[in-house]
Parts: C-alpha cells; structure tokens; sequence
C-alpha cells in the first residue's frame, strides 16, 4: 500500500482568478448559479459561528430569551473577563497547560519526526523497506486501539495527572509527519550535501546546518499540524489528566458543560470556545500559504 | 573502504530512525500484543491481570450494549461518510469554477473545521437546545416544530449528522488541491472530442482525483469508526443508548467501570474491523481509482 500513496512530485497550485486577462470574461450561467449556491452555503456555513460569537456577548438572561436575538442587546464584554476571572472556571490555567503540552509536542515532533524522515531520505540500508512499511501502516493505527496497554504502561510509571503521557511519546515521532517530512528531504538533491561532506561534517551536522535550514515551510507545515492536533485533542487529555489545576482547554470545557452549574453558561463557553479558537486561526493566517503546500506535498494526491 | 561504506549507512539509517523504532516498539507494537493479552484476562488496575481464556468474547457477543454501540458506529457511517464526501468534493467542485472571491469562499467554508471538537460540540449543542436553541427556532419560522434533538433517543443520531456537514470544510480542501491538479489539456482534449460536462467529469477528472477519493474515504470511515468526542461532551452515548459509539463504550467499560481486560477485548477488535475495512476498501478501489503511470 506504501506504494500507492506515494507520490514524490510536489504539486504546483495554480490560482485561475490570478491569472491575467482572465478577469474581463463574462461569467456563464453555469459559473452565476454556481456563484450564487456558494453564497448561499457560505451563510449557513458561517451562520454558527455568527451565532458562537452572538452567545459569548450575550449577558445570562438575554441569552436564554426566545425568540434569541441575533445582535445583542447589551453587549456583555464582561463576559471575557469573568472568564478569566472566575475562580471555578480557572480559565487561565487551562490555556497555561493548552500552551505547555501542544508547545512542547510541537517541539518533540519537529525534532523527532524530522530526525527520522532524515534517515529514511539519506540511507540505504538492509530492512528500510521493511522499516519504512511499518512506519506507513502505524498512520492508520487507531488510538483507541493502543490507549488502554498505554493507559497501564504510564500509570505503572506513576506518570498519573501529569502532561509526561501526552509530550514524552511526541519525542518519538509521528508517522505521519515522518511521512510528510520525509517526502519533502527526498526532494532535496543530493549535490547540497556533497560540500559539507567534503568540508568534514559529521551526519548530523549535515542534517542539522543542511536539510534543516532548506526545510522551513515542510517543518513549519509539521510544527502547525501538531499544535493544532494536541491543542483540539480531547481523549488523550481526558484519559491522564484527573485534577482541574492539570487540565487543558478542551477537557475544562468539556467539564464546564457539565455539574457545577445548574444551567450550562452557553455564553463563558462560548467566549472560551472562541478563546481556543483564535490561535488556531491566528497560525492559519499567518502560514496559510505553507500549510496548502504541504497538505499537497504529503502527496495525498 | 567501498565495503564499510554500506555499513556505514547501516549503522546511520538506524541511528536516526531510532527515536520512531523506539516510539513503534513501545507504543504501537507492545500497545498491540499487550492488548491482545489483556483482552484474555480480568483486569481492574488495582489487583494483577487474572487469565481467563476466551471469557470476555464470549461475554461481549451477549452484551447487548457492544451490539448497540456497533450498530450506533455502522449507522454514522452509513451516512455521514458518504455524505460528507459528495459534499466535500461538490464544494470543492464550485470552488474550483472561474467565479470571483475564491479565496473567500475557500476561507469561510474552512473556517468551521479550525474550531475543536470539543467547542464545535458546546456550540451545535447549543443550537440544538429544545427550548432556546435557534436551529428549533428557524424551523418554527416554516412552521415545522423541531424535535428535542439531543434529548431526543429518535433524533439525537441526526443532530449528529447534520452537524458533520458543518465540518467538510476539511476535506473540501484536499480535493481541491487534487482538482487544481487536474491538467488543463486533459480537459481541453474531452471537450474537443465532444464530452459533455458530465461525460468529462466521469472521463477525465473522477479518474485523476481517484486516489484523492480513496485516501479521504478510507480516512473518513477510520475517523468515524473512532467518534468520540461528540458522545463525550454532548450526549454521554444516550439517551437510551442511541448515540453510545463504538469507542466510547470501549472508555466507558475501561475507565468508568474498569473492566480493563474487556475493554481491551473490544479495543482489539475494533483494530481488526479497521484493518478489515481498510484492505476491503483497498481492493475494491482497483475497480475506481486510476493512477498515473499504472501501480508499482
């Protein structure tokens, strides 16, 4: 199967609205309806998130009113604030902890999957095709498969509502970033290392001073792969992390859904939903242009 | 100097794949075979793991709650696999049109799928909410009144469903990054020979997105056969058991009831039923998926 996804020529993307002398057309009726249905679904695609941001300005009473009001009467900012303010919430905890595992998982996998991707471009060796299978069929390998033997293994380790489950095995790299990385080295041509060979680099220090720095935009793909990965993760989390002073965003949100308040506070869990929201937007932003690059260049295609 | 050359390599290849052979021996292959042991035992973490043969087998094919979640998994599937694909892939279809703001619509469309799952969760439970909810709300505008959704065992499976679509964003993506692949002249050459817009789409661009279809559904039905994180937050599998997915059943048993060694039991066999799943729906992709310079 390792065979069949592979594909090791990078796309180019282009943009048809970018090209010149294209803007001048008339559209045909096809493309006018096709227009039109996008408007239309884009409406009720961005609807809820209208009506997330909507709740989050909502003050408790205004909140439950029906028929719900769409602009809010009084806009209740303060709602932000109680957030982090709030001594059952612990707001800021949770996004200290969110920011501690998913930084510390985006370092690991970097590092680690990066390292790995190295050995399996540069060398040729006895059993990398063996090696190189197994590392492919782990991609599909379900969590819930492996959690429970885990579960024991950390717990025997006394690792227990601390973040060491969730950051230790992100040092051992991901096999899909492996995957992803390991692509992008092999299109590195192999002349680039030949004057560090013969400038008496050891192997790491060609990985390290060569392949790394050539590797921005692959590393950065990886590196916001992860952080979005670890930061919306809610099993793993929910399975280690037992005190509220150790959880992260998703798994406290998940709980203020439930026992201390009488009715859920759909408007602080709205705020807070939108507070965990905008890194993963922010990141998205600023390195969409990487990101599209290497969701192609994993050759899903 | 020639002969240690390759060992040289050797030695290097497996320095640096070390970190990943250590991760796959300790947390994917030891993970897998210990799995396998446990679901042979009685096992609560406190006291040590008792062998007792086949007995949690023959223990689950009687529990109607592993039968239930089974058949919670299949229908989610069923249902919001395929539809999320024809989605996904007609969205991408329009997006890739010569129509303005593009970018736009790619942006708004992907938007909902930077949101976790856990506050995306929050948020349709909220719509959803039987009394002030909006989504019941709308409904009432065309005079339909909206069911209790999640409180409801007939609807809960549904309020599901239709929030996957809010989520096809993703996938969209990916096939329109396989669509811009598509070559232009492929297309230029069906519609000189006289293909409809129909006819090349079956002709030319299904065939070149093929492997793209085949990665997002196998991708698909592995994610949906390991939903989570919904029943969690939202439901707590009910009511009446009408949302207990597969995957939660398995957490609840071994972290709520700490049946461990059953839980693995089902744990295993949910590995099983993917690989299963996964080799059936690579074999019968020979028939659908076209690669370019023919398969290896």
């Amino acid at each position: 199967m390792s065979d069949t996804v592979i594909d090791k020529t990078p796309n180019i993307i282009i943009d048809p609205t970018k090209v010149k002398g294209d803007r001048k057309r008339r559209m045909t009726v096809g493309e006018i309806v096709a227009f039109v249905l996008l408007i239309l679904l884009t409406c009720t695609m961005l609807f809820p998130v209208i009506f997330m941001i909507s709740t989050a300005l909502k003050t408790s009473k205004e909140m439950l009113q029906f028929p719900p009001t769409i602009i809010p009467e009084t806009f209740a900012w303060d709602n932000f604030k109680t957030l982090f303010t709030n001594d059952e919430i612990k707001f800021g905890i949770l996004y200290k902890n969110s920011i501690i595992v998913a930084g510390l998982s985006v370092v690991g996998t970097v590092f680690s999957s990066a390292l790995v991707a190295y050995g399996f471009s540069r060398y040729r060796a006895k059993g990398k095709k063996i090696m190189f299978m197994l590392m492919i069929s782990t991609m599909m390998l379900p969590y819930p498969a492996v959690m429970i033997p885990q579960f024991i293994l950390f717990s025997n380790l006394g690792w227990m509502n601390t973040f060491l489950p969730l950051i230790v095995p992100t040092f051992l790299g991901s096999a899909y970033q492996i995957f992803l990385l390991r692509q992008f080295f092999m299109s590195l041509p192999n002349e680039l290392y030949d004057s560090g060979k013969i400038d008496g680099c050891s192997e790491f220090r060609l990985f390290w001073k060569i392949a790394l720095p050539l590797s921005g935009p692959a590393l950065a793909t990886v590196a916001i792969f992860t952080f979005i990965w670890t930061w919306n993760d809610l099993l793993g989390p929910v399975l280690y992390l037992s005190s509220q002073e150790k959880f992260t965003l998703p798994v406290g949100l998940a709980a203020m859904m439930s026992s201390k308040f009488r009715i859920a506070p759909y408007n602080l869990l709205m705020c807070a939903s939108i507070m965990t929201t905008l890194p993963v937007v922010a990141i998205f932003a600023s390195a969409q242009k990487h990101f599209t690059e290497g969701i192609v260049l994993t050759g899903i295609k | 100097m020639k002969l240690s050359e390759s060992k040289r390599e050797n030695f290097y290849f497996y320095l640096f794949i070390l970190p990943w052979l250590i991760g796959f021996l300790v947390f994917a292959l030891y993970p897998i075979l210990a799995s396998l042991y446990y679901s042979f035992t009685d096992y609560d973490i406190i006291s040590s793991p008792r062998f007792i043969g086949l007995d949690n087998f023959r223990e689950l094919f009687q529990d109607e709650l592993f039968y239930k979640s089974i058949l919670v998994t299949l229908k989610y599937t069923f249902i919001s696999v395929p539809l999320g694909l024809f989605l996904s892939l007609i969205f991408a279809m329009l997006i890739n049109m010569k129509i303005p703001a593009r970018g736009f619509f790619r942006t708004a469309m992907y938007f909902p799928s930077m949101v976790s799952g856990v506050s995306m969760s929050l948020l349709w439970f909220w719509i959803f909410n039987p009394e002030a909810g909006i989504f019941n709300y709308i409904l009432s505008l065309f005079g339909v009144k909206g069911p209790a959704w999640f409180l409801d065992e007939k609807f809960a499976m549904w309020g599901l469903i239709i929030m996957t679509f809010w989520g096809v964003g993703a996938g969209m993506i990916i096939f329109l990054a396989g669509l811009q692949g598509v070559p232009a002249s492929l297309l230029e050459a069906a519609k000189l020979d006289g293909a409809g817009k129909w006819r090349s789409f079956w002709s030319v661009t299904f065939p070149m997105i093929s492997p793209v279809f085949l990665f997002q559904l196998i991708m698909a039905v592995i994610e949906s056969f390991q939903v989570f994180t919904q029943a969690y937050v939202m439901t707590q599998g009910g009511p009446n058991y009408s949302t207990r997915f597969y995957v939660f059943n398995v957490y609840v048993s071994a972290f709520k009831d700490f049946r461990l060694g059953y839980a693995a039991a089902m744990a295993w066999l949910l590995l099983v039923a993917i690989l299963i799943v996964t080799v059936i729906i690579m074999k019968s992709s020979n028939r659908f998926v076209y690669y370019e310079g023919g398969r290896d």
